[in-house]
């Protein structure tokens, strides 16, 4: 059995990191946004397995500290967006500019 | 009183022994003036008051609700009609005049503003006495009283100068001026501001005593800026009419060029001999300054403008005739006898300056001969009989001024003091036409014009002390002898005349490639001529007031009549000094005069001469011995030519002539006497040429100021602001964008990392 | 009391003393603050008149400072010093001396305090408290001024009085109250800024070569001594268009008429009446002697004789074509500060004595004028010169008042403007006679800009109702406006116990510059400026 090369699983990894930075940047949904968000993270969990071999075991360990935050986060952030949602009926972020200058 | 009067016995005695002479009090002379302002001053702030409404005080609530500004947008102008004529010297609106005693505010001025000048006449003559009493060199005392400039090698006391030159014009202020005072009494008791004009009128004796008794430049100059604050006042007293606070304002601000020109007189002889007190300024002046040197002749150039200004020549004298808006009292002190003579008392105080510059010498008396006869060509062709004065007076400070540019100080101010004299005797009679007329006018409510000679004729018959002093007057000022006009008239031209024959100080300046002796001629003639329109113009002025028919009315007619001894009193004694004025300076030596034995000949000569020896030892010094002067006798036959001659060919030409009254008779709408009528425009040509300019100059920069360098300060707020938004720009507010600026700064942390 | 008037003690009291009055005030409530702040006013006022008689021009104190790394004491030519430390570690002392052109400053200033409050009685009808409490925090600051020798100190006090005049102008001004009152302070506080950097800058040198911190005005002196021109020149400009800025110089003026005509009565007297001083004050005691070298070079000379020029007849003929009273007069101020800056840079006595008095005489002439039209707007609200005419019918004290202000904005003899301008001009023709000439003929635009506005005012027909009916001064106001004339007169009449005062100052001054003038005029690289320098 050969193992998978780390430069593949790193590539993946930084393919799924733009991806997801992509869809950050573009994207309107609120709910797509916290996707890619969860994408990026992902994305980086797999470069930490992908490293642990070679790096040590501090890489897996990492990825559930990076799990359990994204879950708070996902958490948060929905909630956040449920509210706004019973507030104006719509997720697309351009109608929340409030903080525009 | 009789305490002074000892001490002035005391100082003429002691005098006698010493040579010295020792001065009376003289502060008193410029403080009793004062005193009264104050007295006068308060009286009137006092019956102002009291003439005023009671009004809720300032601040009560509800106070706002009538007097906001927004409240009056809706109100129309509430205007009395101003029947036409009606703004000179009759200001009584219907309801001003209140029946019943005078309070004490109107009665205490009466007593207090003439007593004041009386009493420092008194002084004066005291002073004088003592004067007398002491030798020809004795007779200059300085009395320093504080010092008031002290700064490092700039010292200027307070201090009075009394030598002949000073006591001369002190006793021709207080004089003629306590006589004014007298006439005041009864010209202006009813107007609800006598306490107020006497307040003025004591106020400007005392600047004016200030000025011709100062020890120093700056000193005088104080006198000389408040007498033009006075008159200002003065002109614009009834300021309730726009046209006087106009002739006050542009009085005011013509004479701040002429003071202008004074004080840079004042720095350059300043810089130049470091020091402006008159005797350290004549001591030092012909050391240090050189003899037709430019320094000199600039020092003496910019006094004359002040004196332009002051004295109402060309160019700056447009302010005069303006200023006949004011009570006829005062153009009779302030403009006839006093204010207007400060030029020449300049000239004859800075003598030795003046000789020390030929050539600007040569420019004022070639200014004053061409005011001479300009104005004395105007006053041909004007109706208002004051203004046929205001222009006579320019005229005959022209004389004054070529006589002093000339060189013949003792001449100018002999003239001056005879102008003083039959001056103010023509305007105080003009001021009794006038007072006539009004009464005669307003007592049956007819609007017409009380100072237009259009609307007198044959007053003699109704104001015969008028005319009779008035007569006088003008044979003085026509120069008819013996009265006083003829000799100082006649020595003025006569010394044009020995000018053009080389004996002038000044025959060997040169101006404009012109020599002096040639100029003086000119000078002469135009003087002549000058001399002629005078006695034709104050001809036609007695003939078109006081002869031929009465224009004013039937009704009118029987409501004119003298003034009481107030205003007949002073004229008498205005019309006497006119006649016997003249003996003081009769020329010595001179044909014709000397026939008769008029004692001894030219007292002010003598009386001057320490004032004016600084000037000769300059002339001696420079010029050498300028010989013996023989009188020619044609000068004085031409004299008296033109003098009779102007007033004879009057005579001929006006006296059967019909006139209308002022509405029906024109005002010269064609040819050259139009021209004249309306004083060959200038007041015109200076508004298109200076006052306009000057206020579109100030308004471009006042938008300037609003639109360029403030525009540009709220351009950089603007610019912040606009830099602000711009940067601003970041905060989009998108979600996507923070996000997107986080990855950006991470990867722009990381990249450096890697770059490091 | 002799040693409290000699001592060091006056000073602080004169400037902490409103600062607690502006406590008292607050506390008193709206009803009673006035009356709180007169007393406060009228106590600060009499306590600060001995000084005038104690004044000892020949009186030194030893103020600390370091040369050359070693302590030393020098005798300085101050009265009634301090010099307490205050933050040591950077060198900052509570340093305070007062000399012949404080000494006249200060008492301006306390001599205006009680007459502003009572100027105000029955003017500010909302948050009294607040007001009174910042006229008397505001004389804090322009004490402080006055009298500050530490940089630091001095600085702190120049920002002080920026924000109760902010507050002044913003809550009870006129309209467009904020927009003068954010101008106002934005325009100073960028001055003061390139100031303060100037400050930094010259702190930091002497740390490097005196080996300790010390922000004292004696060091800084000695620094001007090393420093070369070029550095010299920067940081005068510096400091020069703070005050520039503040005096207010052309073309750096236009904050003024906004901030006078939106001002309140008070507001503008004591901006007129100090303030302003404050910035030719900055001139005499810190750009001048600080950089000698610099102020004396032919560029400062020219470009402040030029400055001064511009002031004297363009913003008199402004002046005369502006519809509103309030800011014609602001204009005027304008003119006569460049009075000032003209007497200043003649370099020699008669100059700069003269401008110390134009800045007495205008303190009080100018304040008598805003005076005055705040008593008018009370009564019509309007400060537009043609809602009036003809008001000496029915105002006839005022009316007098009027003129005489008037006359001594103008420079008649007998009131302290012709002293002041005369010897200006004296001073300015021995150095500069072409400037003096130009200087001259502003006697000539002063009654071009105020005798039409006084006609327009007060004489001319009464022909607006409204104007029939408004009651004349009453006592109080009469009161407000009493001293000013007196001294007014005083300083006209008899001048010689002010300038006798100021005169050492003003000579030491003097010597100073015509020193650094022949310094400059030696140096090597300036042999070709000199030929081209217009005198």
């Amino acid at each position: 059995m050969t193992a998978i090369p780390l430069s593949w699983t790193l590539a993946l990894s930084a393919i799924l990191f733009s991806v997801g930075t992509f869809g950050v940047v573009i994207r309107r949904n609120a709910i797509i946004l916290f996707m890619c968000v969860e994408l990026m993270l992902n994305a980086v969990n797999l470069a930490f397995v992908g490293l642990a071999p070679y790096a040590g075991i501090q890489g897996q360990v990492f990825v559930f500290f990076v799990i359990a935050v994204a879950a708070a986060e996902a958490a948060v952030g929905l909630a956040i967006i449920i509210s706004v949602f019973r507030h104006s009926e719509s997720v697309d972020i351009k109608n929340f500019r409030l903080l525009r200058w | 009183m009789t305490l002074l009067f000892q001490e002035a016995a005391h100082a003429a005695a002691e005098a006698g022994a010493h040579g010295a002479f020792h001065p009376v009090a003289p502060w008193l002379i410029v403080l009793l003036p004062l005193i009264g302002f104050v007295i006068n001053g308060a009286a009137s702030m006092i019956a102002a008051r009291r003439a005023l409404p009671k009004l809720p005080p300032v601040g009560d609530p509800h106070w706002d609700a009538h007097h906001d500004v927004s409240e009056q947008e809706g109100h129309a102008h509430e205007h009395g009609a101003h029947p036409a004529g009606h703004d000179h010297d009759d200001h009584h609106d219907a309801h001003d005049h209140p029946a019943g005693p005078k309070p004490w505010t109107h009665v205490l001025p009466s007593f207090v503003a003439p007593g004041v000048l009386i009493a420092a006449f008194a002084v004066a003559v005291m002073n004088f006495l003592a004067m007398l009493g002491a030798d020809e060199h004795g007779r200059l005392t300085v009395e320093r009283y504080f010092s008031w400039m002290p700064v490092g090698d700039f010292q200027v006391d307070a201090a009075l100068q009394l030598d002949p030159l000073s006591m001369l014009m002190t006793l021709i202020i207080t004089g003629v001026g306590s006589l004014i005072h007298i006439f005041s009494i009864g010209y202006m008791k009813e107007d609800p501001g006598y306490p107020r004009y006497m307040a003025y009128l004591n106020l400007f004796v005392f600047f004016m005593l200030v000025l011709v008794l100062g020890a120093s430049y700056p000193l005088m100059f104080v006198g000389w800026e408040g007498v033009g604050l006075c008159s200002y006042l003065l002109i614009g007293f009834w300021f309730k009419e726009k046209a006087n606070a106009d002739a006050g304002k542009k009085a005011f601000i013509v004479n701040r060029v002429g003071d202008f020109g004074f004080l840079i007189a004042m720095f350059l002889l300043f810089a130049n001999l470091g020091t402006l007190n008159f005797v350290e300024v004549m001591d030092r002046a012909p050391m240090s300054l050189a003899y037709g040197g430019a320094v000199v002749t600039a020092i003496a150039l910019f006094f004359f403008l002040g004196a332009t200004g002051k004295s109402a020549q060309i160019p700056l004298y447009i302010w005069l005739p303006d200023a006949m808006a004011g009570p006829t009292p005062v153009s009779a002190l302030i403009h006839a006898a006093t204010m207007v003579t400060a030029g020449v008392y300049l000239v004859v105080r800075s003598s030795v300056i003046f000789t020390l510059a030929p050539v600007a010498s040569l420019v004022v008396a070639i200014v004053g001969a061409l005011t001479a006869i300009f104005a004395a060509s105007i006053g041909l062709k004007q109706w208002d009989i004051k203004k046929v004065l205001a222009y006579s007076t320019v005229s005959q400070l022209g004389f004054m001024f070529a006589a002093v540019g000339m060189g013949a100080y003792a001449a100018g101010v002999f003239h001056l003091m005879t102008h003083a004299f039959f001056k103010a005797c023509l305007f105080l009679g003009s001021g009794a036409v006038i007072h006539a007329m009004h009464g005669a006018l307003h007592a049956t409510h007819n609007p017409a014009d009380a100072q237009d000679m259009r609307n007198m004729g044959g007053l003699k018959k109704y104001l015969p002390v008028t005319f009779a002093t008035m007569g006088i007057a003008t044979l003085a000022i026509a120069g008819v002898p013996p009265f006083s006009g003829f000799f100082s008239k006649d020595e003025i031209i006569g010394a044009a005349w020995l000018g053009a024959g080389g004996h002038s100080p000044f025959s060997q300046a040169v101006l404009f490639g012109i020599p002096g002796t040639v100029w003086m001629g000119f000078i002469g003639g135009t003087l002549s001529i000058a001399a002629f329109m005078t006695a034709f113009y104050m001809g036609r002025m007695m003939i078109y007031t006081f002869f031929g028919e009465n224009r004013t009315g039937e009704t009118e007619r029987r409501h004119m009549h003298e003034g009481n001894w107030t205003l007949s009193v002073p004229l008498i004694v205005l019309a006497a000094l006119s006649f016997f004025g003249g003996f003081l300076n009769v020329e010595e030596h001179v044909p014709v005069v000397e026939w008769f034995d008029f004692g001894q000949g030219a007292a002010l000569h003598h009386w001057l001469h320490p004032v004016i020896a600084g000037s000769e030892s300059v002339v001696r010094a420079n010029l050498g011995d300028l010989g013996e002067v023989h009188h020619a006798a044609w000068p004085i036959i031409l004299a008296i030519v033109i003098g009779v001659g102007g007033l004879a060919l009057a005579w001929v030409m006006l006296s059967g002539r019909k006139l209308g009254t002022a509405t029906e008779e024109p005002s010269f709408r064609t040819g050259f006497g139009r021209v004249l009528y309306n004083k060959f425009y200038v007041d015109e040509i200076y508004d298109v040429l200076v006052v306009r300019p000057v206020y579109a100059l100030s308004r471009v920069y006042s938008a300037f100021d609003r639109y360029v360098i403030d525009g540009l300060v709220d351009f950089t707020g603007r610019l912040a602001q606009g830099l602000g938004m711009l940067a601003g720009r970041v905060q989009t507010g998108l979600l996507n964008t923070y996000a997107f600026v986080i990855i950006v700064g991470v990867l722009v942390v990381l990249g450096s990392f890697v770059a490091l | 009391m002799e040693s409290f008037y000699s001592g060091s003690g006056i000073l602080t009291f004169l400037i902490f003393f409103p600062l607690v009055g502006a406590l008292a005030v607050y506390f008193s409530g709206d009803r009673n603050a006035r009356q709180v702040a007169l007393g406060v006013g009228i106590v600060e006022f009499l306590v600060s008149i001995p000084l005038f008689w104690t004044f000892d021009h020949t009186g030194t104190c030893l103020q600390p400072t370091f040369r050359g790394g070693a302590q030393d004491m020098v005798p300085a030519a101050m009265q009634n010093c301090v010099a307490t430390p205050w933050i040591p570690e950077w060198g900052i002392f509570y340093r305070l001396g007062m000399d012949g052109i404080s000494l006249f400053m200060i008492l301006l200033t306390t001599l205006l305090l009680p007459l502003m409050v009572l100027g105000s009685w029955t003017y500010i009808r909302e948050r009294q408290r607040w007001y009174y409490a910042m006229l008397l925090a505001l004389t804090t600051g322009v004490v402080g001024v006055f009298v500050a020798l530490d940089m630091f100190l001095f600085y702190v006090f120049w920002e002080i009085m920026l924000i109760p005049m902010y507050f002044l102008i913003g809550i009870w001004g006129g309209k467009e109250r904020v927009y003068a009152a954010v101008k106002f302070f934005l325009y100073t506080a960028f001055g003061s800024l390139l100031m303060l950097v100037a400050i930094l800058y010259l702190f930091f040198k002497g740390q490097a070569i005196f080996g300790t911190p010390t922000f004292s005005y004696f060091d800084f002196g000695q620094l001007s001594m090393i420093l070369g021109p070029r550095e010299q020149g920067f940081l005068f400009l510096a400091f020069a268009l703070a005050f520039a800025i503040k005096v207010p110089v052309f073309p750096f003026h236009t904050w003024l008429p906004h901030a006078h005509v939106q001002a309140p009565t008070a507001g503008s007297v004591i901006l007129a009446g100090v303030l302003l001083k404050m910035g030719t004050y900055g001139f005499l005691r810190f750009a001048l002697p600080l950089f000698p070298l610099a102020a004396a070079s032919d560029t400062a000379i020219n470009v402040a004789l030029v400055l001064a020029l511009v002031g004297i007849v363009y913003a008199a003929m402004v002046a005369a074509v502006q519809p509103n009273a309030k800011k014609l007069v602001a204009y005027t101020s304008v003119a006569h500060l460049g009075f000032v800056i003209l007497g200043i840079y003649a370099f020699n006595l008669q100059g700069i004595q003269g401008a110390l008095l134009v800045m007495i005489g205008h303190g009080l002439s100018t304040p008598m004028l805003f005076f005055l039209l705040g008593m008018l707007y009370e009564r019509r609200h309007s400060y537009e010169i043609e809602d009036f005419g003809g008001l000496a019918a029915s105002l006839p004290i005022f009316a007098g008042m009027l003129v005489f202000a008037a006359m001594a904005s103008v420079g008649l003899p007998g009131t302290s403007g012709f002293v002041s301008e005369f010897l200006v001009l004296l001073g300015t023709f021995r150095t500069h006679p072409f400037a003096a000439l130009i200087a001259a003929t502003g006697v000539i635009f002063a009654a071009f800009y105020m005798l039409p506005m006084v006609q327009r005012m007060v004489f001319n027909a009464l022909d607006r109702p409204a104007n029939r009916t408004i009651p004349d001064l009453n006592a109080r106001e009469i009161l407000v406006l009493a001293p000013l004339v007196v001294l007014i007169l005083w300083i006209g009449v008899y001048p010689k116990p002010f300038l006798d005062k100021m005169s050492p100052a003003a000579e030491r001054l003097a010597n100073g510059m015509e020193r650094a003038r022949a310094t400059y005029v030696a140096l090597p690289q300036s042999a070709g400026e000199v030929a081209s320098m217009p005198r």
